[in-house]
């Protein structure tokens, strides 16, 4: 089946700013008799105008889970309402080759008054369950929801998470062939979190389609193979999860430069690092390299200043990696008064390609005097090890460890 | 394998009703029924009663009023079962229009969340404005009993051949209901005081309307005015129905089913253009 089951091509959306009403006549007969009011023209980037969403295009295969990231006022909801069919673009299209369902709430359309049982049956009905779809899934429902005990009680005396687990456990029973879930999963305790994420799980390994956005890179990075990253209503990029997400967890740093950020460095900077460079550059696998700090003194005492000087190395996926300390030589080292270089090499350089963020810091003794987070991005090229036996494998796992193995 | 596909683009004009998809959800239909039905009355003291007390303290009130101190005629007929059967035959128009004309506006929330064919509602809300219709008939039916053949005045009383015409009529009032109804709901999407207004031109409606007076109090050649409001056709049928009195005939039926159709029509084609982008307004 090669017909992508969800193609999105060039899908804009306007939305006027300000006051909606027109008050007074005049404004009223000007909305409404002037010539159509398409919104086709160049006036459109006046300060009147906003572009929520802006020549979106992209395609999603059958049983692809894609992400959809970005920050807040990105236009992820927008693009979703529109798929949704919840409102209509202004410009562009979309073609959908499957039923849609769409969880942008939970709980839509609960009505206070009505027990548990009958908001079941309400809410599958709106979400475009039969009834009869509804009354053989219903046991399945109430038991994913754990509130069995409580089923024939009106809805609004339910706590928050019993109301939330009902809400979702109704969707969690849908059968479409696109699901799109726009941060649902923010609310729950870690339990039912998990239990959510098992059944979108689910849901993909019956072939189906699922469209997902979320702040929670975790999860994005668990259930998506692709993600697409949206800033300021266009599409910034596309591609393989890990690669986009980490694209967008340091959108402005350029590969394998020293950028400080202001926010992210702290100390008194009596020694400061003013640069830090590795070569090769870029580092590869397997290879040697060496990483240089460039530090900075200030002082009109002469004489040496002892510090010992780390590296931190992480992902967002996997946390913290590893770390390298000066402490390895067995002493501090003698920081003299201006400038000076310190070095640290590495046999075999142990991650595979991708990505990688820094964290540099001097210290002495237990103070920082210049800590910067996320001061450096590191792109590892491929590469192989001198040892030709080491086997090297890019994929999930940035760690490459040597072992010797035997079958006895 | 079933080769579904949907087209999302900006909206054309004109009628695009998905019939097919109304289908689909026909279960959702029934279930909204439901809703409007037993929400209203959970946690009440007397639930659906209300649904007959309202009619008959306002005809008291009217046989008080505009009989006894106005001293409107009736058609001969008894006071009370003139208002009552006048209420009757307006009351399911003015709830359908009075509820549909509110649709985007009370349900805002759940249109913004997820997507379903927005006209289910205004078919729910008249098909649950029915039901209450059919306990309000037997309430009447009752009453007009009693006063048939309980009573002196009530010997007047002469139910006749045009009670079969009767669902034909409601299916006018539903029709015009929902057609008024609905193009109010499309401009709620942009003007908040159109809903001040429907509840003040229903009031102002139904005195238009002969439901506190027969139209025979109207002058001959003025009653094609009156005429022009469908449900003066409405009313004056289900008296002519139930009572044996009220001016109908053939020609005035035609003028109220065409005003109704184009009404009706020209209603939902509003609707189906407002539901599309409301969201970004309302």
């Amino acid at each position: 089946m090669n017909t992508p089951i969800i193609s999105v091509e060039n899908l804009s959306k306007l939305y006027r700013l300000g006051e909606i009403s027109a008050t007074g006549i005049k404004a009223f007969t000007k909305r409404h008799f002037r010539k159509s009011q398409t919104v086709l023209n160049v006036a459109d980037t006046s300060r009147d105008n906003i572009w929520a969403i802006r020549d979106v295009s992209f395609e999603v295969k059958q049983g692809e889970v894609l992400g959809i990231i970005g920050p807040n006022g990105a236009g992820k909801s927008t693009l979703l309402k529109i798929l949704s069919r919840i409102t209509d673009p202004t410009m562009g299209r979309a073609v959908l080759r499957g039923r849609v369902a769409s969880l942008l709430e939970v709980g839509t359309g609960f009505h206070p008054d009505l027990t548990g049982r009958e908001n079941i049956y309400l809410n599958g009905a709106i979400l475009g369950m039969r009834k009869a779809e509804i009354a053989r899934k219903f046991d399945e429902i109430v038991a994913f929801s754990e509130i069995d005990r409580f089923i024939d009680t009106p809805v609004k005396r339910y706590s928050s998470g019993m109301y939330v687990r009902l809400a979702f456990a109704v969707a969690a029973h849908l059968e479409p062939e696109i699901l799109i879930v726009d941060e649902v999963l923010a609310v729950g305790d870690i339990n039912f979190q998990k239990k959510c994420m098992g059944k979108m799980g689910d849901v993909v390994k019956h072939g189906r389609t699922i469209l997902f956005v979320s702040h929670n890179m975790t999860a994005v990075l668990n259930l998506c193979s692709r993600a697409i990253l949206m800033d300021h209503g266009r599409v910034m990029d596309v591609g393989k999860t890990a690669e986009v997400v980490s694209k967008y967890m340091v959108p402005d740093q350029r590969e394998n430069m020293f950028c400080p950020n202001a926010n992210k460095r702290s100390g008194d900077q009596r020694v400061k690092i003013v640069d830090f460079e590795v070569d090769p550059n870029p580092p590869r696998t397997g290879m040697p390299v060496k990483f240089v700090f460039h530090l900075l003194r200030e002082a009109t005492v002469p004489g040496n200043f002892y510090v010992d000087v780390a590296i931190g190395l992480y992902t967002e996926q996997a946390g913290p990696l590893f770390k390298i300390h000066s402490k390895q030589m067995g002493q501090d080292i003698a920081i003299p008064p201006g400038k000076s270089k310190v070095v640290v090499e590495l046999q075999n350089m142990p991650l595979v390609q991708g990505r990688y963020s820094l964290n540099l810091c001097v210290k002495a003794g237990s103070q920082p005097l210049d800590w910067v987070r996320d001061g450096f991005v590191l792109s590892v090229s491929p590469g192989s090890f001198e040892d030709k036996s080491i086997y090297v494998e890019d994929g999930g796992y940035p760690i490459v460890v040597s072992s010797k193995w035997s079958v006895e | 394998m079933k080769q579904y596909e949907l087209v999302i683009s900006p909206s054309r004009g004109g009628l695009a009703i998905d019939w097919r998809e109304m289908l689909h959800y026909r279960d959702l239909l029934w279930i909204l029924v439901r809703r409007d039905f037993l929400a209203q009355y959970k946690q009440t003291m007397l639930g659906p009663l209300w649904l007959v007390i309202q009619p008959l303290m306002t005809t008291v009130v009217f046989t008080v009023i505009f009989s006894a101190v106005a001293k409107i005629p009736t058609d001969g007929m008894p006071p009370m079962v003139f208002y009552l059967c006048g209420m009757l035959a307006w009351g399911y128009f003015a709830a359908c229009l009075g509820n549909i004309s509110n649709t985007f506006l009370v349900n805002a929330g759940l249109f913004g969340k997820v997507y379903f064919p927005r006209l289910i509602i205004p078919c729910s809300l008249m098909i649950s404005r029915l039901i209450a219709f059919g306990i309000q008939l037997i309430m009447f039916a009752i009453i007009l009993l009693y006063f048939k053949y309980f009573t002196q005045s009530g010997t007047m009383i002469r139910p006749g051949p045009w009670v079969v015409v009767l669902p034909g009529v409601l299916m006018i009032s539903a029709g015009l209901g929902m057609g008024v109804g609905l193009w109010m709901a499309a401009f709620t999407t942009r003007y908040r005081d159109v809903a001040f207004l429907s509840s003040f031109l229903i009031q102002l409606w139904m005195y238009a309307t002969p439901v506190v007076y027969p139209l025979s109090v109207i002058p001959e050649q003025w009653r094609w005015v009156a005429m022009l409001n469908p449900m003066t056709f409405v009313v004056e049928c289900f008296r002519k129905a139930f009572l044996g009195v009220g001016l109908v005939n053939a020609s005035y039926l035609m003028m109220s089913v065409v005003i109704t159709i184009i009404v009706l029509i020209s209603g939902v084609i509003a609707f189906s253009k407002a539901e599309r982008t409301f969201v970004d307004t309302i």
